[in-house]
């Protein structure tokens, strides 16, 4: 099973380190990162696996966005599901 | 590896950050004909059992569906068999107790609504109809979550006059009963005429006597993405693109709908029954099918071509979502409550959208004549009169209609009722009150149509 990591807001150094960092305590794997900025706006789509999530899934979307409140920006932890279904037919 | 692309998940996450994008109600049907006993005590007894026993993981399965896909669910409802059927078996008894019952139940549970206290009236009344109907002023305003409804015509069985006297007075002493308190009672009783069995939204949820023991139904929502997606079309593309538009976006909507109903059906352990493919507006600001309507190129909602906009637009809006679920059902299309649309709310309010309109634009989207502020003295003969009028048009176009009036009492023409939350509020509209008295009061049948007789 794999889920969408989604990172909006202004850009600052260590988005990505730290992200990552949350992904790497809880064992679950990245195997896509898409990244821009723009006009010093940061986009990040990342898609990790969680099959081996130390935690469950929900207290792993909560750390990521405790996270995402302390770096003023809007991280979301999505299954991949809800891409699969509104996206493929 | 990824068969869905960066800009597929920016633009669900859009939709749902930006442009109200969430599922309206995960809604349990849950039959009751086990609990008929002749003691009330029992009876009551064994409904909050079985309602509390079915949907005990209810809120905390779709708290969790919630919280990993990422997508709002707003309310957490629960529809049950019509208590009419389980008042029939205690004749003489208090029936409002079963609605005391229902909101015990939903209070243990936490969920939303509660819909049910309800009766199908529409050839006849039968032992428990009458006592639950006159019950309803009373159980409505002694409870918060419980929801009424009545169905009083069918495409098969013509219409009740004698139910639509009836609901007449029922609607207007449920407004009176609760009029301390923006006469919310009348708010939670709707009047059908070819009421859906697998309903998902309220007021009119209720679990038909044709489904089965216990299932999920879902209902999702979406005007708010429907708009944005029109204002990319521009205002110089033909109405054929419009309407591919909105198909293509009732599809994404659905299936998200589709993928909801299947995870809390596996996660409860409970059948998949249907997603209503309603596009159903809030209060909110960019969440408005007026603005849906207005967007396709209407000075305000309710100028001439309303009507042929909303009958696209609800037709577009099956189109796309019927291949996106297994298994569509419910009312599926668009909904035009006014107080609960901030777009109907602004075109009541200048004027331009009449009770008149709105009876015309019932005639083509999926419901009727929906969260309707009347001033507080209008007779109960002409708001059965207004019942009988939405009837007809849903039992001629077989097709289901809706009566949910509030008849704003102390108020008048300008002045304003407000509900709060999804219910909103809205603008006391002007009503005609030539009297159909002698009409309404020749009570009997009307004859069902010539469309009854399809074998």
């Amino acid at each position: 099973m794999r889920a969408v990591i989604s990172v909006i807001g202004t850009d600052a150094v260590g988005i990505l380190h730290k992200v990552s960092g949350v992904c790497y305590e809880n064992n679950c794997n990245i195997v896509d990162v898409n990244q821009k900025v723009m006009q010093g706006f940061f986009t990040m789509v990342m898609i990790v696996e969680i099959d081996a999530c130390k935690v469950p899934f929900s207290a792993f979307c909560d750390q990521l966005d405790a996270l995402g409140r302390t770096m003023g920006l809007t991280i979301h932890a999505m299954h991949e599901d809800i891409f699969h279904s509104m996206h493929r037919i | 590896m990824v068969d869905y692309s960066y800009q597929d998940v920016l633009e669900t996450i859009h939709m749902i950050q930006q442009e109200h994008l969430d599922i309206r109600t995960v809604t349990m049907g849950i039959s009751l004909l086990s609990c008929v006993d002749s003691d009330i005590d029992a009876a009551c007894r064994k409904v909050y059992e079985k309602v509390t026993g079915c949907a005990e993981n209810l809120v905390p399965v779709c708290t969790t569906i919630e919280r990993e896909l990422g997508i709002p669910i707003i309310n957490k409802r629960i529809a049950v068999t019509p208590i009419a059927m389980l008042a029939a078996a205690c004749p003489n008894a208090d029936v409002t107790r079963f609605a005391k019952t229902l909101q015990r139940a939903a209070d243990a549970l936490g969920i939303d609504f509660i819909g049910g206290y309800s009766a199908l009236v529409h050839k006849g009344f039968s032992a428990g109809d009458r006592a639950l109907i006159e019950s309803i002023p009373e159980a409505l305003a002694t409870t918060q979550n419980v929801c009424a409804s009545v169905n009083v015509g069918s495409t098969k069985a013509g219409i009740n006059m004698d139910a639509v006297r009836l609901m007449g007075r029922v609607i207007r002493r449920s407004a009176e009963l609760t009029a301390d308190n923006a006469c919310i009672g009348a708010a939670k009783l709707v009047v059908f005429c070819n009421a859906p069995e697998d309903n998902p939204f309220m007021a009119g949820a209720f679990h038909g006597p044709g489904e089965p023991e216990c299932v999920i139904n879902v209902g999702v929502s979406g005007p708010g993405v429907v708009v944005e997606a029109l204002k990319k079309c521009g205002k110089d593309c033909s109405i054929d693109v419009l309407a591919e538009t909105v198909k293509k976006t009732a599809f994404k909507i659905t299936r998200m709908g589709q993928l909801v109903a299947r995870e809390a059906s596996q996660r409860l352990n409970v059948p998949f029954g249907i997603v209503d493919l309603s596009l159903a507006p809030t209060p909110a600001v960019g969440d408005s099918v007026a603005h849906i309507l207005e967007e396709m190129g209407l000075e305000t909602c309710g100028a001439c071509g309303t009507t042929a906009c909303l009958a696209m637009l609800n037709d577009a809006v099956k189109k796309g979502g019927v291949m996106a679920s297994s298994h569509v059902g419910g009312l599926s299309g668009a909904f035009i409550p006014v107080s609960e649309d901030a777009g109907m709310i602004a075109a009541a309010r200048s004027g331009c959208l009449t009770v008149e309109k709105l009876e015309a634009m019932t005639a083509v989207c999926s419901v009727g004549l929906d969260m309707i502020v009347i001033p507080g003295d209008t007779s109960a003969d002409v708001i059965a009169g207004m019942i009988a009028d939405e009837a007809a048009i849903g039992m001629v176009n077989s097709k289901t209609t809706a009566v949910r009036l509030i008849p704003a009492i102390g108020k008048q023409v300008g002045d304003e009722l407000t509900f709060g939350g999804l219910l909103g509020s809205g603008p006391v509209m002007a009503v005609n009150t030539a009297s159909p008295a002698v009409l309404i009061n020749r009570g009997g049948r009307l004859p069902a149509p010539m469309q009854s007789l399809k074998n």
